[in-house]
């Protein structure tokens, strides 16, 4: 299904949810909202599902215009962060509920239909509890099971797994990216972690205080942010912002540091500015290292804290350019205080213009 | 302040009879005056009945409760001197910042002068110094968490603070900031602090020593370092580490070790250590697998289901035998195809073996981790 919302916005009272945008969803695949608590990603999802209806435009779907219908006019699944399901009726009704509503299917194929997602989600040896038997992530396999047991053409995610332990996450992340690659439907997905997005794959939209800023293939919304906004929104850790201007063939930092910047088919605007002018540097935290390598330029600070996480230790700096956090693959020792040097390979960094539209993005080497 | 010292179990069930009676299987612990640990696992493991069992808000079904070598068990949480900080904001909307944070200062009869100079402090500790006569009514959800926060931190004579996973509804780039803060602040105040959380960043970046639980079990107990690189349980080290260890069913067999219809050699030492096992279970972290070379020592043939550009490294799945393995690869490399085959570079310094308890029996070489000092 092809879903496409023109100049919609929403108003509640004097306050703005959402500023007039343009979207089209891309059909049959994964959208990832992604952005902060306050974004508009559940403003947004409530428009395309048709729970509200939009202060202004037009929402279509498949060319027909749909602005006024409500959600039960509409074909629609949805699957909300806290755990929805109905509390008296078995887990096997609860599954089978959208598709005993929609009438179609004997007995026998009811029961095949529920017990398959029930086995594709484990919890086919709870079908004959009820969901405050269950675990939170088992209500909320439940829950899952009964949105895809609909087969809407369109499935509404919002934040469905936050509630749950961090492993479990990421189990059913994994259950869930197959069965929405296995499956027909459009699907977004809401969630305010830049790696669940990443995870994802699909499609990312970048919401920011009521504006979508960015939407295309999530790997390339990461490595090409548009904006200094969106660039922040699509990190984590937080994308190190470094003040610069532009000086002869490169960009001259704080504390004397000069980064060349190559001419390239990606930077001409750099290449033609005026000199002086203001410019921020990107620098991604898995960019910076501690083992220098040909053509990179130190970075020279103090170490404030380091943070060892196992798979990463995240030494926060205070460096001559900025402040930086640095994420390192693997367990790294620092003491507090101590002196400390960084390396960056200049064709690593982004950069973006006084008005903080990208101007260069890093050159991927292992890009396919 | 207090050293916290614990030898005890706990069922919520009047005649517990097996292990899964137990809300807490029988453990000892000891937490050092001044020192910051994490109760990590996941929900059910026991880590928040533990909390409360130290806090006063349970009390064990067997053994005791030691603070400073005294007997509190049977003492509730205000005769303990804990303060707690909860999951969700707790503050007074109708009140300042500044009182907010001072009202446990004031409760206690602490004088006003001394009160003003400890608010003061904490806020500026908190960044909160801007906003203390505002009401905390009109704050976002994050500044409302900073006084909960601070209102635990606010008093200097607390036997521990304890947190029941305070960083669950913030967002991503606060959580940065928080953390940050909270380890800060623990430098400069000393104070004894546990933290409860099933996010294993949270735990592993605050806590000096963390205490990894399940099933009302404590499995391993220590640094985030240890619990990376030698999980002395298969459960750490599937619990730890996004994606956690790939374990591999293995053998010893003349010296040699056998995985997945490959015959590897090892190191005389391990192939020493593991000889009695027989059999056994070969784990190593996504980060220590390699990409290798055909018919390189010590790796494995896969062919490659799935490559994903997690943005800073790719995290591939292969599946090797009847096991998936995953690894994260350099984002600088160029990342296999799907349905290539690869060789997987397996036996390393970082490679773990287990035995069929899920105990740790033998490991590679200690890791040579680097080190920067001042």
């Amino acid at each position: 299904m092809r879903l496409t919302l023109e100049g919609v916005a929403k108003r509640v009272g004097a306050a703005t949810h959402l500023y007039p945008l343009d979207f089209a969803l891309q059909p049959h695949a994964v959208t990832v909202l992604l952005g902060a608590t306050q974004a508009g990603k559940t403003t947004l999802m409530r428009l395309m599902a048709g729970l509200d209806a939009p202060s202004q435009g037009r929402v279509r779907v498949d060319g027909e215009d749909v602005t006024g219908r409500s959600v039960r006019e509409r074909n629609v699944a949805m699957v909300y962060q806290q755990f929805i399901n109905y509390p008296s009726m078995r887990v096997f009704d609860n599954i089978a509920s959208p598709l005993k509503l929609r009438g179609d299917l004997d007995r026998a194929a009811l029961d095949r239909r529920v017990r398959e997602l029930a086995g594709k989600l484990h919890i086919e040896p709870f079908l004959d509890r009820l969901p405050a038997e269950l675990s939170g992530g088992q209500q909320q396999r439940v829950a899952l099971a009964r949105a895809l047991a609909k087969q809407a053409p369109l499935m509404l995610l919002d934040e469905p797994l936050v509630n749950l332990d961090y492993k479990l996450r990421e189990e059913l992340r994994e259950e869930l990216s197959a069965l929405f690659a296995s499956g027909d439907s459009t699907v977004v997905y809401a969630t305010t972690e830049p790696t669940e997005a990443l995870l994802l794959g699909g499609y990312t939209a970048v919401l920011d205080a009521g504006e979508v800023l960015q939407y295309g293939p999530t790997a390339e919304v990461f490595h090409r942010p548009h904006s200094i906004r969106v660039a922040r929104a699509f990190s984590d850790p937080p994308i190190n912002l470094l003040k610069g201007r532009v000086a002869e063939s490169g960009i001259q930092l704080a504390g004397e540091v000069r980064l060349a910047v190559r001419a390239s088919a990606d930077a001409p605007a750099l290449e033609g500015d005026t000199p002086e002018a203001g410019v921020t540097v990107g620098v991604r935290a898995s960019a910076l290292r501690v083992r220098p390598r040909s053509g990179d330029v130190a970075l020279t600070g103090r170490v404030e804290l380091a943070e060892i996480s196992g798979s990463d230790t995240f030494v926060h700096v205070a460096a001559a350019v900025g402040p930086l956090v640095a994420q390192l693959t693997g367990v790294h020792y620092f003491e507090l205080g101590a002196a400390i040097t960084l390396y960056l390979d200049p064709s690593q960094i982004y950069v973006f213009d006084a008005r903080g539209d990208l101007l260069v993005a890093p050159q991927r080497p292992g890009a396919r | 302040m207090a050293r916290i010292e614990l030898d005890l179990a706990h069922s919520y069930l009047p005649d517990p009879k097996q292990d899964s009676d137990y809300a807490l299987l029988p453990l000892q612990m000891s937490f050092t005056d001044g020192g910051a640990y994490a109760l990590l696992g996941p929900s059910g493991c026991g880590k928040t009945t533990l909390l409360n069992i130290i806090s006063g808000l349970v009390r064990p079904s067997r053994g005791a409760v030691l603070f400073n070598g005294v007997d509190v068990t049977a003492r509730s949480p205000q005769e303990r001197n804990i303060a707690q900080v909860f999951q969700f904001p707790v503050v007074y909307d109708t009140m300042t910042v500044a009182d907010n944070l001072a009202f446990p200062l004031r409760n206690r009869g602490v004088p006003p002068e001394r009160i003003k100079a400890r608010v003061g402090r904490i806020a500026e500790m908190l960044e909160l110094s801007g906003q203390l006569n505002q009401r905390a009514a009109g704050l976002a959800a994050d500044a409302k968490q900073k006084i909960s926060l601070g209102r635990g931190l606010v008093r200097e004579d607390v036997s521990a603070v304890l947190f029941d996973e305070p960083l669950t509804v913030i967002d991503p780039h606060l959580k940065w900031q928080l953390r940050r803060k909270l380890k800060q602040i623990h430098h400069e105040l000393k104070l004894t602090l546990i933290y409860v959380t099933h996010d294993q960043i949270e735990a592993l970046t605050f806590a000096e020593q963390v205490v990894v639980m399940t099933r009302g079990r404590a499995v391993q107990i220590g640094t985030a370092a240890e619990l990376f690189e030698r999980p002395r349980h298969m459960f750490v080290g599937h619990f730890i580490g996004s994606p956690g260890m790939n374990f591999l069913p293995a053998r010893w067999r003349d010296g040699m070790l056998e995985v997945t219809g490959h015959t590897l050699r090892l190191a005389p030492a391990l192939s020493e250590a593991l000889r009695a096992a027989g059999e056994f279970t070969l784990g190593v972290r996504p980060e220590y697998v390699t990409l290798a070379d055909e018919r390189a020592e010590g790796a494995l043939v896969a062919e490659v289901t799935q490559v994903q550009d997690v943005g800073t490294y790719w995290l591939l799945t292969a599946r090797a035998g009847e096991t998936l393995l995953r690894a994260r690869l350099n984002p600088a490399s160029i990342a296999p195809q799907v349905g290539e085959q690869v060789w997987l570079g397996v036996l390393g310094p970082h490679t773990c073996f287990y035995d069929r308890d899920q105990q740790l029996i033998a490991a590679g070489p200690e890791p040579q981790a680097l080190r920067v000092s001042a």
